[in-house]
């Protein structure tokens, strides 16, 4: 037993230690096009560390108080992520979906979809930069055209 | 005949003060735009609640305004009636004493005292400070409890995988759903689906509005005819009402 | 009084074999429950209109015997019983391993059994539902800081205190558990005061035919020897429930058709119910309650354990049939919102909802019963909770 023990963890480790360090291995990296725009409301290092933080806030801040700001909103988000690189929507099936590559790579599951689409509104482009937001207008209304 | 001469500059003058004057009011009088959509970065408050006033008599055999919720919030079936979510319907009724007929959509009535939200184990179902009864389905654990509760039979559960979910109404499986009072439309400052549907394309049978505003179309309405709440004998102050029970 | 020696069970082939079977019945359980959760719950017999079905029914019995499984124990530590101590130690397990199993059940039949979390650690007091998370949990812990003082001597001296903490405890879990049903005035199945109590003296009847059978089955299956008195006692003390129970459903019924506004829907459930009909009267009160009845007190059946097993077997029964009667049945009245108007509509107002149990949900239910099982099963294996016998002088 006393020996089983160091070959059974060698074993459990054994595709992690396999791996090539350059992340070549199985899970392909991340597909990270911004989509449309350059720059995100937020710095990229920042969005990539909280920007659950972000979302879990808005989604209390509009549920519950009916604040309905469009910069950490999570329909901005997919308006201008959820796009290939000519532009084209994007839907979550495609391996390539701005948040469906990370979090497969991450291997952090996504629960947003179960209930929000992934797939950005026809028309409505995402607001993008920081700067569009500073005085509460937007280049355009992404709340979209409700009939 | 005598009298001063006839000033046709002041004429003029009134007459275009006047026509200027309904030109500018014209819009506000026919648009269905409540007040100003309320500013995004606001909070809601109870200073509005939000309310519906039903008029039964006008609704005979006609559902605009279920096909209308049905296409707003994508909530089409699957061909499994029972298990398929109505955050409306159509409820056909016959007197038994008298055999008298009347049709009625029914809805999540957006009680002041909700059971829905007194039994939800982690307050998911929840009243908005402006009256709307709503479930944050990211905190719905999918009991049902709520169902039990309503007594109107207002709550669905989603019993399947959705997609392309509408981006305004998000829904997934395994949570319970509602009628919303369109809310994502009343922060934009119109009014609900349904409502709109009634007056373009129905009987105009719906009226939308704030019960607080005295001086608003809904309170009016309430004032001049007779309404009443179904099952009143709860006490739960419901925001939508009825005419021609 | 003899001092009783506490003994874990041997191992024998029989046993692997129950535990195989157990294992088998949990497993599948967990299949069928990762089956609903990933298909959604249009694989179930549960819509719209009856919201709780098949598993709820084994979930809800499996907690109200929970409870009711402490009794035993109870009655020696807190009433001072001497001939019920031995048994105490079986009663702990068998409480807690029931509200194991009906807790799992409950937990995997959510819509999102995933936010577990979420339940945990949002609370909304004014949910019956959430007092009822923290009675559960709450009921474990002292349970076994209970069984913690009957089992080790050095802390013997709090067994007369935690004892009666825990007895207090178990009866507001049973009333807050009647009461998930008893708080909801939309119903007209529901909304009574008498669901608390009336779970309470279920409780007794369900966790009492339970403890016998397994105490039956433990002993008869590792050949040691159970006296005739201390049967004799259980066995009365059950006839005792059962009567109780059958008395308060009867007072819930008979008040009921007082009030003309209840009328109609008594008549549904007990008469046109269909199913629902049969399972109250055939399953509730007849084999649930009358032939049990029969089996212990009338004088051809005094003595015989065939007859005793059979007669908890048939509470038992009976008991799945009571919580199918209360959650489906009520759940099947419709929802009077317009009195004295027929109602129809494409969303199956003004119908008698009809319910069919789908097979997932079954083994859902019988998963989350053999989960309770194995834990009895795997616990008098492994720690000294029977007493090695219990010949009839240690029942004086």
């Amino acid at each position: 037993m006393r020996r089983l023990l160091p070959a059974l963890l060698l074993l459990a480790a054994w595709p992690a230690l396999a791996a090539p360090a350059d992340g070549a291995g199985r899970v392909p990296l991340p597909a990270v096009d911004a989509g449309a725009g350059g720059q995100c409301v937020e710095p990229v290092e920042f969005m990539r560390r909280n920007h659950m933080e972000l979302l879990l806030h808005q989604r209390d801040e509009t549920m519950h108080r009916g604040i309905r700001t469009q910069r950490h909103s999570l329909r901005n988000c997919i308006n201008c992520h959820a796009v290939d690189g000519a532009g084209q929507p994007v839907t979550l099936d495609d391996p390539e979906h701005f948040c469906v590559s990370c979090h497969r790579y991450a291997a952090v599951k996504l629960d947003c979809f179960q209930c929000h689409t992934g797939t950005p509104e026809p028309g409505v482009p995402g607001v993008v930069g920081a700067d569009a937001w500073s005085r509460g207008l937007a280049a355009t209304d992404p709340r979209g055209a409700n009939p | 005949m005598s009298g001063a001469p006839i000033d046709r500059y002041r004429r003029r003058l009134l007459g275009g003060a006047v026509a200027a004057g309904t030109l500018t009011l014209a819009p506000g009088v026919f648009l269905h735009r409540l007040a100003e959509a309320k500013p995004e970065a606001e909070p809601v408050t109870a200073a509005v609640r939000w309310g519906l006033l039903v008029d039964a008599n006008k609704c005979a055999d006609c559902s605009v305004c279920v096909d209308a919720c049905r296409e707003e919030h994508g909530w089409d079936g699957h061909g499994r009636p029972r298990s398929d979510a109505q955050w409306i319907r159509k409820v056909e009724l016959r007197d038994q004493t008298s055999g008298r007929q009347l049709s009625l959509p029914m809805m999540c009535q957006h009680c002041a005292h909700p059971p829905c939200v007194d039994v939800c184990p982690t307050g998911a179902s929840f009243r908005r400070a402006d009256g709307i009864v709503l479930v944050d389905k990211h905190t719905c654990i999918g009991c049902r409890y709520c169902m039990m509760a309503c007594p109107y039979k207002a709550r669905s559960f989603i019993h399947e995988e959705l997609s392309d979910q509408k981006p305004y109404s998000p829904r997934g499986k395994g949570t319970v759903e509602s009628c919303t009072l369109c809310v994502h439309r009343v922060d934009a400052g119109l009014a609900p689906a349904c409502v709109d549907a009634c007056q373009r394309d129905g009987r105009g049978a719906l009226t939308f509005g704030d019960l607080n505003d005295t001086n608003g179309a809904l309170r009016r309405a309430l004032a001049e005819h007779a309404t009443t709440q179904v099952r009143a004998d709860l006490g739960l102050d419901l925001g939508v009402r009825y005419r021609g029970l | 009084m003899k001092r009783i020696r506490y003994l874990e069970i041997g191992t024998s082939g029989g046993y692997l074999l129950l535990l195989a079977l157990l294992g088998a019945l949990v497993a599948g359980g967990a299949a069928a429950a990762w089956f609903m959760e990933h298909q959604g719950h249009h694989v179930t017999g549960m819509d719209n209109q009856v919201v709780w079905g098949l598993p709820h029914v084994f979930a809800v019995f499996l907690i109200v015997a929970a409870s009711g499984a402490l009794n035993v124990a109870s009655i020696g530590s807190v009433f001072g019983q001497l001939a019920y101590k031995p048994l105490a130690r079986l009663s702990g397990l068998l409480a807690i391993a029931l509200l194991a199993g009906g807790l799992a059940i409950l937990v995997l039949d959510l819509g999102r059994p995933d936010r577990l979390i979420v339940a945990i650690t949002h609370y909304n007091f004014r949910s019956i539902f959430a007092w009822n998370i923290y009675l559960y949990t709450g009921f474990f812990v002292i349970v076994a800081a209970y069984l913690w003082t009957l089992m080790d001597r050095t802390v013997a001296g709090y067994a007369k205190g935690v004892g009666l903490f825990a007895f207090v405890w178990r009866l507001i879990l049973t009333t807050g558990t009647g009461s998930i049903f008893g708080f909801l005035v939309a119903r007209e199945a529901y909304d009574a005061a008498i669901l608390a109590p009336l779970f309470i003296v279920l409780s007794f009847a369900f966790g009492m035919a339970l403890f016998l059978l397994v105490l039956l089955a433990a002993y008869q299956g590792s050949g040691r020897p159970v006296g005739d008195a201390l049967l004799t006692r259980l066995r009365n003390l059950l006839g005792v429930f059962i009567a109780g129970a059958l008395l308060l459903v009867a007072i819930q019924h008979l008040t009921s058709l007082y009030a003309a506004e209840h009328q109609a829907a008594v008549r549904l459930l007990l008469i046109d119910g269909g199913v629902v009909s049969g399972v109250f009267w055939i399953g509730q009160v007849l084999l649930g309650s009358l032939l049990p009845l029969a089996l212990i007190y009338l004088a051809p059946f005094r003595g015989s354990r065939p007859a005793l097993v059979a007669a908890c077997l048939l509470v038992v029964l009976g008991g799945l049939a009571t919580m199918y009667f209360v959650i489906i049945g009520g759940q099947a009245v419709p929802l009077e919102l317009f009195p004295g108007m027929a109602a129809s509509s494409s969303f199956f107002d003004g119908q008698f909802h009809s319910y069919a149990p789908s097979f997932p949900e079954l083994v859902l239910g019988l998963g989350g019963s053999a989960l309770a099982l194995l834990l009895v099963a795997l616990g008098v294996r492994v720690l000294p909770f029977l007493p090695d016998a219990l010949p009839d002088a240690t029942a004086d």
